[in-house]
């Protein structure tokens, strides 16, 4: 494509698929403790 | 839903529905807006007044394939399938252990009050300890991959029980089919060679407490009698670090209004040989002197986005470090569940007191309407799991708008309670700052994707 590069596909939705197993780190949204935000977890699968 | 936003030079759009992120030259930044409200030939006459006509019609035909590949103006598909998700049968499978609520440093901005999180002094012992990690196998379900959280006060203060109940832990967790991942958070003052020893060979991560430069860290993390910290507790965590191989750690400060150039204080920490650092802003009371108000904001989004020039700057020669809040994976991220569902707090993951109580998360601790029981009775009030577990990105009205919502999983609850007295609201000055922070993430990559 000239006008447009896309830098990340659309995971979201797939994700669904094998996701949800819950064996992910707990996140901190406040991040008070740095345990982890949500964004830069990753997937155990 | 999309969102539109410049990093350097970067033009970038999100689509927020697929996950799909796009960087897109001046037409397309500017045509997008158009594309679902105008026809094809009201576009190309629009447009064709600014740009060339053949480059009009390319970058329509371009944005149309990606709607034709579900990855632009796609539909919000998770509201009804994260409700079901979030009111399955609760599992635990983390705990925060308040083993200590005492702590041997008076940090100004202590949400948990020195340690004692508006409550007596105390440690934790063993029987409560014990009870609380029975309780979390016991609550655990079928989740294999449980956490246990040392955490205070100062959890050092209490060293001895932190090494019994990991030994505990050990041996039961085989028998019990889980596996058990320890978590640290200290203060470092009462960190000698045998606790960095204990920790880098137990601890699957380690949570460093240091603010930044000395002046920065010495003004907030003192003694109770006033003496900065920063001189005692430096060569400590060096030598945490570097005897620590690739296991997790971070070094983890906090800026507050004093210090609005908390840049330099990322910087500096780098520059002391640390990879991995967080500088995070303070949370507390809107009157208290150091906290961050409405006003700070913008200063605070520059301040954001110099340090992720700094940043990249410093991937581009090679130099690369982890600043926790700009590190976010794309492609291999948590699913979409996880990114609804948020940090489970008061279903999977519960705090524990000294005396045993069960709270909904650490921030809760010490808000006694909170209390969900204790560690030998288990949740008592399941009414107050049932609250937090209703509590997600579609029942926070701000958050069903905001594009957002898929990076932040709605914010800190804990703190949007302490602003609002309400659950369902969100933390007004933090979804800003998490917004920027987003942008800079995703900037970056931009960025190092155009090299």
């Amino acid at each position: 494509m000239k006008h447009i590069k896309t830098l990340n596909k659309a995971t979201l939705k797939s994700s669904m698929a094998k996701g949800g197993c819950g064996e992910c780190q707990t996140s901190c949204q406040s991040a008070c403790k740095t345990s982890c935000t949500v964004g830069n977890q990753a997937c155990e699968k | 839903m999309l969102h539109k936003f410049t990093f350097e030079n970067s033009k970038i759009v999100m689509d927020i529905y697929s996950g799909a992120i796009h960087i897109v030259d001046d037409i397309v930044y500017e045509m997008v807006d158009d594309f679902m409200e105008s026809t094809r030939e009201e576009i190309i006459n629009k447009y064709s007044k600014k740009y060339d006509k053949e480059s009009v019609i390319g970058a329509i035909d371009e944005i149309q394939a990606l709607i034709d590949n579900d990855l632009l103006f796609t539909d919000d598909v998770y509201k009804d399938i994260i409700t079901e998700y979030k009111n399955r049968n609760p599992v635990v499978k983390a705990l925060c252990l308040h083993v200590a609520h005492d702590c041997n440093l008076a940090c100004q901005y202590c949400f948990a009050e020195e340690g004692e999180y508006n409550g007596p002094k105390g440690l934790m012992n063993f029987e409560v300890g014990k009870a609380a990690i029975d309780l979390l196998v016991k609550s655990s379900g079928n989740r294999h991959n449980l956490e246990v959280d040392f955490f205070g006060g100062e959890p050092l203060m209490n060293f001895g029980l932190v090494k019994d109940l990991v030994e505990y832990a050990r041996s039961i967790e085989k028998e019990a089919n889980k596996n058990f991942r320890f978590t640290i958070t200290t203060n470092g003052v009462l960190l000698d060679e045998d606790k960095q020893k204990y920790i880098n060979e137990n601890m699957s991560n380690v949570v460093l407490s240091l603010d930044g430069r000395p002046e920065v860290n010495d003004k907030m993390r003192h003694t109770i009698g006033g003496k900065g910290s920063y001189d005692l507790i430096v060569p400590k965590f060096k030598s945490l670090v570097d005897n620590r191989g690739d296991k997790d750690y971070f070094v983890r400060g906090t800026f507050t209004r004093n210090n609005l150039d908390f840049s330099k204080d990322v910087m500096h920490l780098v520059d002391l040989g640390f990879n991995e650092v967080s500088v995070e802003p303070v949370v507390a009371p809107l009157d208290m002197p150091y906290a961050l108000q409405e006003e700070d904001i913008d200063d605070i989004c520059l301040e954001y986005e110099s340090l992720a020039r700094q940043i990249l700057k410093r991937k581009k020669e090679g130099k690369d470090f982890n600043f926790f809040h700009f590190a976010i994976d794309l492609s291999q991220g948590p699913c979409a569940y996880k990114r609804l569902a948020g940090c489970g707090m008061g279903t999977e993951y519960l705090a524990v007191t000294p005396e045993g109580d069960l709270y909904p998360c650490h921030q809760f601790v010490g808000t006694e309407e909170f209390i969900m029981g204790n560690v030998f009775d288990g949740v008592t009030k399941p009414e107050i799991a049932s609250e937090f577990a209703s509590c997600h990105v579609y029942t926070k009205p701000k958050c069903a708008k905001c594009w957002a919502k898929f990076y932040c999983s709605g914010g800190c609850v804990a703190n949007a309670y302490h602003e609002h007295d309400d659950i369902f609201e969100v933390y007004d000055i933090g979804c800003e700052l998490q917004k920027k922070r987003i942008e800079c993430a995703i900037g970056i990559q931009a960025e190092m994707l155009d090299d």
